[in-house]
């Protein structure tokens, strides 16, 4: 089953077209990385998915559900989430209340029982809070739990990031740019906590990243967009071959990896 | 249902200070104005909690916030007029009227208004407040006991200091309810950042519009009472200046701090009203000298108001049982 499929996806800011013609698909369960230069649409392509821009032509189907006119805030119900590249974490609560507004989200209870605090309200903020300690545990921040949210290392708050991401039992999971602004060590203890998330949640992936190392390593498939098109899409060794991706983008790096 | 049983330490704390105050005011230690003032202290506090969730804990910068506190007056006022009111238990319904008046005022200008953001809807409410001003300034063109630029006279002083501050009492507790819920949670996921709010299932518009009409509602009941313990009402009473006063105590006492709320507003009361006493009658306006070096002083010695965005343990305004 196709959990994501895009077809003849544009969208232009002005006279750039950002994204031109994408088509692509994810099979369920697979982990897709996509890479390419700076300003070759891939975070265009994350913010049409996620309904925060409105695409010009095209269509992107989510499990055969046609995602256009949903509203942006509808679809971490429908089990898309995503993180961002720049962090936007929640810096004016604790890590837990990062978690838990999410998952009371999507579990809630209503004005009434919240006003007088009726049975359901402690029933539900209990189990979120368990859950989010949960996932808290998984990403080793248990014990940071009451901490703010910015009061956390940078890589802490990626793996907080990626913790909020997963709080909604998604089934679609978009990463943006994970390794930005992380040192090599960092790197890989990231790639040890996508491993992981990869093994332990039956998710489907897509990853947008620049780091070569990571792409290589955790994508089941590539897909290569440069300019807003897809130049090249394979398996990552059928990809570090491909003669148009060396040009536009691998280059000196392909010698290195 | 625990409304009661999840607050009790506040509402131990609140019939404490209940006592302590009735034993005051039935001593004759205070004077009539002073008591006047004591009772305004939780109109403001009752008012400045309503912009705090609106701004402090949502992020919504609202300068109109005195225009819904006279929208809830005028309509109590008015109401009060109409049905002849003039006892506590009638009086009751004409104060939710009052705050509901309010709220749906807030919840009609909301829809177009909160797609807005910081300056521009700033400019915005700021707009809005200043209509108001005109249409009180005109009132009694359409309706001749509102009394236009004369003022609203003859409003029965019903508000004594069990209705002010058992009113006060609920709806801080109804407040902290909310803010303590997925609603408050959701408010400060929208002030922090809204796109993610967005991303993670957070309807942002409507819950924008929920904190507004909220926080408008408990303005309106501020004016309700203010109303009938003034037992007058002028234009000037819910200009824009009125709305900076209620913006001071939101941000000296902390954005997103219930308890900063109460503390600041009894502190501001108390400076305003207490240099008014304290200092000589030929050096009144110097105030507004000292007033404005007070706020300095504050905002460079806690630039995040004096609680910042903690609660107090001691009043039981947490989170609870």
């Amino acid at each position: 089953m196709k959990a994501l499929e895009v077809s003849g996806l544009k969208k232009s800011f002005g006279g750039v077209q950002a994204v031109d013609g994408l088509a692509f698909s994810v099979e369920e369960y697979e982990t897709l990385g996509i890479i390419g230069p700076n300003g070759a649409g891939k975070t265009t392509l994350f913010n049409l998915i996620t309904g925060l821009y409105r695409p010009d032509a095209g269509e992107v189907l989510f499990f055969g559900r046609r995602l256009d006119h949903v509203p942006a805030h509808r679809l971490a119900h429908l089990g898309i989430t995503r993180t961002f590249q720049n962090l936007r974490l929640f810096n004016g609560l604790t890590v837990s209340q990062n978690l838990t507004a999410p998952i009371l989200g999507m579990h809630g209870y209503g004005l009434s029982s919240a006003v007088f605090r009726r049975r359901r309200y402690f029933k539900q903020e209990r189990s979120a809070e368990e859950k989010a300690h949960v996932l808290l545990e998984f990403f080793q921040l248990a014990d940071k739990g009451s901490l703010g949210a910015n009061n956390l290392s940078y890589g802490e708050q990626r793996k907080l990031e990626l913790a909020r991401a997963l709080s909604t039992n998604p089934r679609l999971l978009l990463i943006d740019e994970p390794g930005a602004g992380m040192n090599p060590r960092e790197i890989r203890d990231l790639l040890a906590t996508l491993r992981q998330v990869k093994e332990h949640f039956r998710l489907t992936i897509v990853l947008i990243e620049h780091q070569m190392g990571l792409v290589m390593n955790l994508s089941d498939r590539v897909l290569v967009m440069d300019f807003g098109e897809k130049i090249a899409e394979g398996t990552p060794a059928e990809v570090r071959k491909d003669r148009k991706v060396i040009e536009a983008y691998l280059g000196d790096e392909l010698k290195t990896c | 249902m625990s409304f009661f049983t999840s607050a009790k330490r506040f509402l131990l704390c609140s019939i404490i200070a209940y006592l302590i105050l009735k034993g005051l005011f039935l001593s004759g230690f205070l004077t009539e104005y002073i008591q006047q003032i004591i009772l305004f202290s939780f109109i403001a506090i009752l008012t400045s909690l309503g912009l705090n969730v609106i701004y402090g804990y949502t992020g919504q910068f609202s300068l109109g916030h005195a225009g819904f506190y006279g929208i809830g007056a005028y309509t109590a006022a008015y109401l009060g007029a109409v049905f002849k009111v003039e006892s506590i238990f009638s009086f009751l319904p004409i104060l939710f009227l009052g705050g509901a008046a309010a709220g749906i005022v807030g919840y009609a200008v909301g829809v177009p208004i909160l797609r807005l953001r910081d300056d521009f809807l700033a400019i915005a409410t700021l707009g809005f407040g200043i209509l108001v001003r005109v249409l009180l300034d005109n009132s009694d063109r359409a309706i001749e006991i509102l009394g236009g630029s004369r003022g609203f006279i003859g409003i029965p002083k019903i508000v004594n200091l069990e209705i002010a501050f058992f009113t006060m009492v609920f709806l801080i507790l109804v407040t902290r309810n909310l803010i303590f819920s997925r609603y408050g949670l959701f408010w400060q996921c929208i002030k922090d950042d809204e796109l993610a709010a967005t991303a993670f299932g957070i309807n942002t518009a409507r819950m924008k519009l929920m904190a507004f009409t909220y926080g408008c509602f408990l303005a309106g009941v501020g004016g309700a009472l203010y109303a009938y313990l003034y037992s007058f009402l002028h234009p000037s009473n819910f200009d824009f200046l009125r709305s900076i006063d209620f913006l001071i105590i939101v941000i000296v006492g902390g954005m997103g701090s219930i308890t900063g709320t109460i503390y600041a507003g009894l502190l501001w009361v108390t400076v305003i009203e207490g240099l008014r006493i304290g200092l000589p009658a030929q050096a009144l306006e110097f105030r507004w000298v000292l007033i404005p070096i007070f706020l300095i002083m504050v905002m460079m010695w806690k630039p995040f108001g004096l609680l910042a965005r903690r609660e107090s343990k001691f009043l039981g305004l947490g989170k609870g049982e």
